[in-house]
């Protein structure tokens, strides 16, 4: 008997509206095949190790459809942090890397991980803002399925529904195809986020230690290994390509400086004001490993319009 | 009501009540006792539209250095992160807005305020010195919009 594809909706974090309508319109679509089950958890991210809701996906067998607000990069690591891994399955929205779906390019890393035989397919559902194109590339994951039933004959395969209480978290995720255990971020991290396991491979041993909001070690690591998946920028979140609707980033216009500095300068700023509210001193671009000399802050030639505008506020002595 | 004063934002008339300081990050400030409670603007808000959600990154009491990072908000075009507007001890956040960020919206300057923090009136702007900032940050506004916009 071959192995049933489950499809799992990974709710979205907030009350926003449209993703709501979004998430109800993918789950009544799919439930009028009975090819794929159908799975909700809340949000991947957030799920507690030993929840009700990860135990749930870690028994699925058969291959794994997953949408979810995230990179697909992020979702696929998020996964295999939690020790539900797969082959990657390519599918039609897949941007990252467009080849296609019959030449797999395995999850598993490097170090031999290897994960069963079973597809994981990652969509990322803040690109359409309708459900079709999801259920067009389910349909072409699993032909035949998805949809393509009409309402008044499909029969209605019963939609799961695993639930606890999540809290937004905020953790690293390591990208294992990526990273060569350097081990750059265990120097860097001074809250003991990370640790090895007995074979010496670095891992997010103590992820609820991590500082909120913090992506400082994934800005030191030479690979770009380390995911934050909340993170606002693309390239901390595992993205590569904007997301059609991605938002816009207003930091700039309250109150961040971030442009101005190097990656290094920025992560040993937001790592000392991380010690800062943990009530350690803060240690600098001097802390280990050790860094040369920073550059000037804000060289005097590299001053934006926002800068000039302050300035220029400055001088009127308000 | 106290008076307010008017910026427009092309079409958008923004309100600025004149019984409260504001901060240069879009923040206003009412004195309470030795506390001051801050909200964002009509223009944050006029920015940000619909907030969705709010997420702060320290727990009161906090000591704040003045420009940390404290929290990220989401809404439906845009988020960014948020940061303090004075140093101080920030002593409370809003709870209401952690269920549900809607206040924001509906009443900015009233039951949406954002956190208080116990700290000094230095270097908050009276009304009027508000708006002549809003003159110059506006046309930057405009055009960092503009330019994400363009690159997506």
């Amino acid at each position: 008997m071959t192995q049933r594809c489950t499809v799992v909706l990974s709710r979205g974090q907030t009350i926003h509206p449209d993703r709501q309508e979004l998430e109800q319109q993918l789950v009544s679509q799919l439930a009028r095949d009975d090819r794929c089950e159908v799975l909700v958890v809340p949000h991947l991210y957030d799920l507690d190790a030993h929840g009700p809701c990860l135990g749930a996906l870690r028994e699925l067998e058969g291959d794994l459809i997953v949408l979810a607000w995230l990179y697909p990069r992020a979702t696929r690591w998020i996964l295999d942090r939690q020790g539900i891994r797969g082959t990657r399955g390519r599918t039609q929205l897949d941007d990252e890397d467009p080849r296609p779906e019959s030449e797999p390019l395995a999850v598993a890393p490097a170090d031999g991980r290897a994960g069963p035989a079973r597809r994981i397919y990652c969509l990322d559902l803040r690109r359409y803002e309708t459900p079709e194109p999801y259920v067009e590339a389910i349909g072409q994951i699993v032909p035949g399925t998805a949809g393509m039933a009409p309402a008044e004959t499909g029969s209605l395969v019963p939609v799961h529904s695993v639930d606890e209480t999540v809290k937004r978290r905020w953790y690293p995720v390591i990208d294992y195809s990526r990273c060569t255990n350097c081990l750059e971020c265990i120097d860097f991290c001074l809250f003991g986020v990370y640790g090895v396991d007995e074979a010496d491979k670095v891992l997010v041993e103590l992820p609820d230690h991590c500082r909120k909001g913090c992506p400082a070690c994934s800005r030191v690591c030479p690979e770009h290994a380390i995911l934050f998946p909340q993170h606002k920028s693309p390239a901390i979140a595992g993205g590569t390509l904007d997301p059609g609707d991605l938002k816009l980033d207003l930091s700039s216009l309250f109150g961040a400086a971030d442009d101005l500095l190097g990656a290094k300068d920025v992560a040993a700023r937001e790592r000392d004001e991380h010690l800062l509210i943990a009530g350690q001193r803060p240690v600098g671009t001097a802390a280990p490993p050790p860094e040369p000399p920073p550059p000037p802050v804000r060289p005097a030639d590299k001053k934006d319009d926002l800068d000039d505008l302050i300035d220029r506020l400055d001088a009127l002595d308000l | 009501m106290s008076p307010v004063l008017i910026f427009r934002m092309g079409q958008f008339e923004a309100e600025f009540p004149t019984d409260r300081s504001y901060a240069r990050n879009h923040m206003w400030a009412q004195r309470r006792g030795d506390l001051l409670r801050f909200g964002f603007t009509a223009y944050a808000v006029r920015l940000l539209q619909d907030v969705y959600f709010l997420d702060w990154g320290v727990e009161p009491p906090a000591e704040l250095q003045p420009r940390q990072e404290i929290g990220s908000i989401e809404s439906k075009k845009a988020e960014s992160a948020l940061f303090a507007p004075i140093g101080g001890v920030l002593t409370a956040f809003n709870g209401q807005l952690l269920d549900d960020p809607s206040a924001i919206n509906l009443d900015k300057y009233g039951a949406g305020w954002l956190f208080e923090i116990r700290g000094t009136d230095e270097g908050l702007l009276t009304p009027e010195q508000y708006l002549e900032h809003l003159g110059y940050v506006w046309p930057v506004a405009q055009k960092t919009i503009k330019g994400q916009l363009n690159e997506s």
